[in-house]
């Protein structure tokens, strides 16, 4: 029954298709493994969190405030902060999930993470609907996190790279590559100025979560559709 | 291996970034959106990620801006993302090194 909106073959196609972004994405999850090892965390927890949480910049935030014992609220609370944003992601992969239900619907919805996102948003505008692709994506990044962030364990006591060392540029990179194939038209400069505009000051207010991020989401949205609103009655 | 404290911690994490994860989409179905909220999600991508980038690159310096432009111009002409990543942390990695 699910023959048509989840195939092997779209998943074999996202998987291979996400393959570049895992290894853009290696950096950002060798960092979380070395900072869970310095936090005194040990090889099987950081694994945990990093198979169950699979969310690179909540687990950074959440290692930063990581004390023994463990504030449990206060690092549940910023990883929901930091990930409200995926929030508004589901909903705009409504078209492909809705045809969805039990572990392709539920396995899909776990492994959303924002290059994925992006990566879906992009072929599902050349057409892609099929939720064995978006499954595909999610599980190599996932696949890859786990290592990464085990190695970076692994590797924790011997290679510390310091703070601003350009290899952590690679997951910002990635961020920057996803925003050409996200670009459709002029049509989209207004929303994104708006987005810009709204991030930069938020993110000087609230530099911890990630509420910028959600801020401009909605500023970017809310133009974007506003002006369609008052085109349409003009 | 595992602290039960830890454990606790790492579990907290995971439920709440799940019910952000399938929330929203629960939530977008049972309300049925109107249009207007549908043309709102078309532009949330590119937003969502100009709201990453923009600060992040305003935060940064020499070493981000030219990695952020390396990474446009690769990613223009090879239409490629590995291709991207790896211009824009190769010059970000030139910048590191000279200054």
């Amino acid at each position: 029954m699910h023959a048509r909106h989840f195939t092997s073959a779209a998943l074999a196609r996202g998987a291979r298709r996400s393959l570049a972004i895992a290894l853009g994405l290696a950096p950002f999850g060798l960092v979380v493994g070395v900072l869970a090892a310095g936090k005194g965390l040990s090889l099987v927890e950081t694994g945990l969190m990093s198979g169950l949480v699979f969310a690179g910049a909540s687990q950074i935030l959440a290692l930063d405030l990581w004390t023994h014992p463990v504030p449990i609220l206060t690092v549940t609370f910023a990883a929901f902060a930091v990930n409200l944003r995926m929030a508004l992601m589901g909903p705009a992969l409504a078209a492909w999930l809705e045809k969805l239900s039990g572990w392709r619907l539920w396995g899909n919805l776990f492994l959303l993470v924002d290059h994925g996102f992006a990566l879906a948003i992009a072929e599902g505008r050349k057409g892609e609907r099929d939720g064995g692709f978006l499954f595909g994506v999610g599980l190599v990044l996932w696949v890859a996190w786990l290592a990464c962030s085990l190695l970076g364990h692994v590797l924790g006591t011997v290679l510390r790279p310091p703070r601003g060392h350009p290899l952590f540029f690679a997951a910002l990179a990635a961020f920057v590559s996803l925003l050409v194939p996200l670009w459709r038209g002029r049509h989209d400069a207004l929303p994104w100025l708006a987005a810009a505009g709204v991030a930069l000051p938020v993110a000087r207010l609230a530099p911890h979560g990630a509420w910028h991020v959600v801020a401009a989401a909605l500023a970017g949205g809310l133009v974007g559709a506003w002006r369609e609103r008052r085109q349409g009655r003009a | 291996m595992i602290e039960t404290a830890n454990l606790l911690g790492i579990l907290g994490m995971a439920l709440a970034t799940l019910a952000c994860r399938a929330g929203g989409y629960f939530l977008f179905r049972a309300l049925r959106p109107s249009p207007f909220l549908r043309a709102m999600l078309g532009y949330v991508p590119g937003a969502l990620f100009i709201g990453y980038v923009v600060p992040a690159l305003a935060a940064g310096g020499l070493k981000e801006w030219l990695g952020a432009a390396a990474t446009l111009v690769a990613m223009r002409l090879s239409g490629n993302v590995a291709v991207g990543i790896a211009a824009g942390t190769a010059a970000a990695w030139a910048v590191w090194l000279v200054r």
